[in-house]
């Protein structure tokens, strides 16, 4: 069985720095105030990598992966 | 069904049960243990705090994971609810009978009173009545004074402020914790002694009726006998909005037929909520109420998660522009946008609570958002 991740946002941490969405446009995207709104479900393999980077990189470290059950619709 | 009831006993203007009297008319704490998570599961008890989950499988999962805290919330944060400081302030044996059967049936050995900072009479009948119970009884209780804010209630905001002194929602709670409502745990002291659901709700009637105030009815009871059991409605009635601030918006031809039974609600997409029941009077403006209400939870975001403070401050200001210069189109698209951007993106419930609020009234009043006139008369609910 393959690993499928989904992207996680601390809300509390979120400062709405918005790098996040500039560096994976394909699954997040920005609300009107500048916080991430994530595409629900698991990441595709070839993001993986995108993803990866956009946790190591967030300035708040609001981010994370979490691991799914494989094809479950994950939550924003 | 059982024929035992919650506020039986004493006149409630009596002031709180004793523990004599209490074990008089209902006898001593039932000798139960873990089996009676098993009974309260069968009984179908939910949740009376508003998310209105299922007890039983609450303590089920507490007990699997551990839980070492019971916080027995009685913040009722709730503008309009009365009902869970009037079981603390008539009922207070009740409430602890509740708490120490759950505790033993989950394995918790310390129970916090979570009740609101301003609720004085309900705390001091909660210490009066630890003070006569057994000091086997009495050891595991302290109690902590819930904030006077909205989020307090939260159960992730009641957990972190019993363990760090801090009543804000957050992601992680520290301690592994169960949060009951205080009815809901009144009602298992009476499902210990019966074996079968109380089959009855508290309500708290707002709004426009003659006598607000709570109300201990069945759940097969309607909305229309409980606005006549409130001495009916002051006038004809536009709508009721059901179970507080994170309720939803029904016309007053569909609700007056609705049960206050928790799984019928369900059914039917509502909730009982906290059990308010909020009649809005007919010549009341729908539009005006709802910018009233959303400005009230906007302010009592606790502003930690960007979407909630920012997304309810917008929201508000939309509907608010709406209620006092009228309808603009612009305004009611942004409405529907932000409130289906904003859902579950906080910490805590707060931000989905507002929004489905909200939708709830523009959906209800659809008509009323997109032809309202420009005028003042804005009267907070």
């Amino acid at each position: 069985m393959s690993r499928h991740y989904e992207i996680v946002v601390d809300r509390i941490r979120c400062d709405g720095r918005g790098l996040c969405a500039e560096l994976l446009p394909e699954l997040i995207r920005l609300d009107d105030w500048g916080y991430p709104i994530i595409s629900p479900g698991p990441i595709p393999e070839h993001l993986m990598p995108l993803a990866e980077r956009a946790v190591e990189d967030c300035p708040v470290l609001a981010l994370t992966l979490r691991r799914t059950e494989q094809g479950k619709r994950a939550s924003r | 069904m059982s024929t035992m009831r919650l506020l039986a006993g004493r006149t409630l203007s009596a002031g709180p049960e004793g523990f004599a009297e209490h074990a008089a008319r209902l006898g001593h704490l039932p000798h139960a243990g873990r089996d009676l998570t098993e009974v309260v599961v069968r009984s179908g008890l939910t949740g009376r705090g508003g998310a209105g989950f299922p007890a039983g499988l609450k303590w089920r999962a507490a007990a699997a994971r551990h839980a070492h805290v019971l916080v027995v919330n009685g913040a009722e944060g709730e503008p309009h609810s009365k009902k869970d400081r009037l079981l603390m302030s008539t009922r207070p044996h009740l409430v602890l009978d509740g708490a120490l059967l759950a505790a033993r049936a989950v394995r918790i050995n310390e129970i916090v009173l979570y009740i609101g900072e301003h609720h004085t009479i309900a705390r001091a009948a909660m210490e009066r009545a630890l003070a006569e119970r057994p000091a086997a009884d009495r050891k595991h209780f302290r109690i902590a004074a819930a904030p006077a804010r909205y989020v307090s209630g939260d159960s992730s905001a009641a957990v972190h402020l019993v363990t760090t002194g801090i009543a804000l929602p957050t992601n992680a709670p520290a301690a592994p914790a169960m949060v009951q409502n205080v009815e809901t745990l009144a009602h298992v002291a009476l499902i210990a002694r019966s074996g079968e659901d109380t089959g009855t709700v508290l309500v708290t009637m707002a709004g426009g009726v003659s006598r607000p105030g709570v109300l201990e009815v069945e759940t097969s009871s309607t909305i229309a006998d409980a606005i006549a059991l409130a001495g009916g409605a002051t006038e004809p009635p536009r709508a009721v909005l059901m179970g507080g601030y994170f309720g939803a918006w029904v016309e007053i031809g569909q609700a007056q037929g609705l049960t206050l039974d928790p799984a019928a609600l369900r059914a039917r997409g509502l909730s009982l909520g906290c059990g308010v029941v909020g009649v809005l009077p007919g010549s009341h403006c729908p539009v005006c109420e709802t910018a009233g209400i959303m400005r009230y939870l906007a302010g009592e975001s606790s502003a930690q998660c960007g979407p909630c403070f920012f997304g309810l401050r917008a929201l508000a200001e939309a509907s608010g522009r709406i209620a006092t210069q009228g309808s603009n189109s612009e305004d009611l698209q942004r409405l529907h946008r932000w409130a289906a951007e904003v859902r579950g993106r906080g910490a805590c419930k707060h931000p989905d609570g507002a929004v489905m609020f909200l939708q709830s009234a523009l959906s209800t009043f659809g008509q009323e958002f997109a032809s309202h006139p420009a005028h003042r008369a804005r009267r907070s609910a």
